[in-house]
């Protein structure tokens, strides 16, 4: 059996983001005495990615990125990280990765923390459009900057109507862009909220100047060196000096796969975060795992589920008992809004709004049947933290008390 | 510019200089343990809980309507709870001393 605590042991890490990083830190503190090589092809030491489309873009140049932890402190817990070197296939049965240059690397304990990229749609002229950009990575946020600095006034449209783009758009727009986001479903935000949150969150673009274009799917996009020309398959044109696309991402699995892993929708793991290869973890973005709150297999895009993971895989590398159960949670801030979301809505069958007395103070409440499956909390930390409070303990929701807004939080549930 | 003190779970003290941003900022930066600010600092997970020393509560003040409704997603709460990516480094809160929640 192998023990985890012998020194001359390594653990290598493919990923060095928010699940990465946590685990090598996580796996120090459980008790790994061995090495720890940590690899990602960002060059950057691993920085908090949440505020790159939100207060990092529009503090304009001005503000650093925001490191997840020093660089004393990798020194400290002998947490060795290999930036700007990317890896390039896994050998199971060696028990060694190869890295871009044709080393290898022997591993005992291998974690794949890979996430995910950008999806680029297949539009016509997509590859030649001018200051074409996504918004994933510090290097994305720094081209964004470069583009839209020589002054205000700069055309800009966004592809996607997502949390990524309306974030970027509320950012651009701090900058003094004149922003145009084009949305190809019938209202934005489609995917993952209510019809009544999209119509919240598209008046406040709209209010803030911001034009928020639905049904819009791109079709083509026409550069002449300088701008582009973004065509709409209703026939209509936008011109634009940067264009962001934000239309959602892949996961980063080939590698694993080409190595035997097993993939659905994700790196297929249990529920201690291991693959079918017992050596073999994967963490964060990139994985699909089961959710046993909500007693079905997902795959999360958030914080949340990167930094638990990461400390699950951490413990079960050290033999530890640890399971996966979190109630994942998310948050956005746009323009002066703060969004926070727990819980998974899909399938819900019923939203109840509750308005509280204060302006742009509400949140939304999705069930099924009885069952509350999430919250959207919108300027309103208390129906969040309540929310995180009922979705944990599965207490019975009295919906009317829920509705009236007169009924304090606490006292929602059903006695 | 002001000196923070530490104290982690494992009873170590650490005292740390900081002229500027926010006290968890400080803390992740010097890698104290027990201080994850998972969020990066926009009062959304309360991974930075701290108590603050009887005595510098004043100076420190008290938690904001939002920072006290997420410090209930927190255990061990006290009325010398803080999240410490709400405290900003001034030389008005040199010498204070916080223990890291467990």
């Amino acid at each position: 059996m192998d023990d985890p605590m012998k020194s001359q042991e390594v653990c290598a890490i493919i990923g060095a983001s928010h699940a990465g990083v946590n685990c090598a830190f996580a796996l120090r503190k459980e008790g790994w005495k061995g090495k720890i090589i940590m690899y990602d092809g960002d060059p950057e030491l691993p920085y908090h990615r949440p505020p790159l489309s939100k207060a990092y873009l529009s503090a304009g140049d001005i503000m650093g990125l925001t490191p997840l932890k020093s660089e004393a402190a990798y020194l400290k817990e002998d947490i060795v990280l290999r930036l700007g070197t990317r890896i390039n296939a896994i050998h199971p049965k060696r028990k060694e990765i190869i890295l871009e240059n044709g080393d290898s690397q022997a591993y005992h304990k291998l974690v794949i923390a890979t996430g995910a990229r950008p999806i680029i749609p297949r539009i016509p002229g997509i590859e030649t459009a001018t200051h074409l950009y996504p918004l994933r990575t510090a290097a994305h946020v720094n081209c964004i900057q470069e583009a839209i600095k020589s002054g205000a006034g700069k055309e800009v449209v966004i592809i996607g109507g997502g949390y990524i783009g309306l974030e970027t758009a509320a950012s651009l727009k701090k900058l003094g862009a004149n922003v145009k986001v084009l949305e190809r479903e019938e209202r934005i935000l489609a995917r993952v909220t209510a019809p009544v949150m999209s119509d919240f969150f598209h008046q406040l673009h709209t209010e803030n100047d911001v034009e928020v274009l639905t049904g819009k799917n791109v079709v083509s996009i026409e550069s002449n060196g300088n701008q582009n020309t973004v065509t709409c398959e209703d026939g209509s044109h936008y011109i634009a000096d940067l264009i962001i696309v934000g239309v959602g991402i892949k996961v980063n699995v080939e590698m694993a796969e080409k190595a035997g892993i097993k993939i659905k929708n994700g790196i297929l793991v249990d529920n201690s975060a291991r693959t079918n290869d017992k050596d073999i973890y994967a963490i964060g973005d990139c994985t699909y795992h089961f959710n046993t709150y909500y007693d079905r297999f997902v795959r999360l895009e958030s914080v949340q589920n990167a930094v638990d993971q990461a400390k699950i895989a951490a413990a079960a590398i050290c033999g530890k008992e640890a399971g996966y159960n979190a109630i994942p949670w998310f948050w956005s801030d746009q323009f002066d809004v703060k969004l926070q979301m727990v819980g998974l809505s899909e399938g819900y069958d019923e939203v109840i709004i509750r308005k509280e007395n204060t302006d742009n103070c509400f949140s939304l409440w999705y069930f099924i049947g009885d069952d509350l499956l999430s919250v959207d909390a919108v300027n309103n930390a208390k129906a969040y933290v309540w929310g995180t409070k009922f979705l944990k303990s599965r207490v019975p929701i009295d919906k009317e008390k829920l509705k009236d807004s007169t009924v304090d939080l606490k006292a929602i549930p059903k006695v | 510019m002001a000196k923070i003190t530490f104290i982690t779970n494992d009873g170590e003290k650490t005292t740390l200089e900081g002229t500027s941003g926010s006290v968890m900022s400080l803390a992740v930066e010097n890698g104290i343990s027990g201080i994850d600010g998972d969020c990066g600092g926009v009062c959304s997970c309360a991974t930075c809980h701290v108590h603050v020393a009887e005595e510098d509560m004043e100076r420190v003040g008290e938690a904001s309507e939002i920072e006290a409704v997420m410090l209930e997603l927190a255990d061990d709460v006290t009325e010398f709870s803080r999240l410490s990516c709400q405290i900003e480094i001034s030389e008005g809160i040199d010498g204070i001393v916080l223990t890291v929640a467990e």
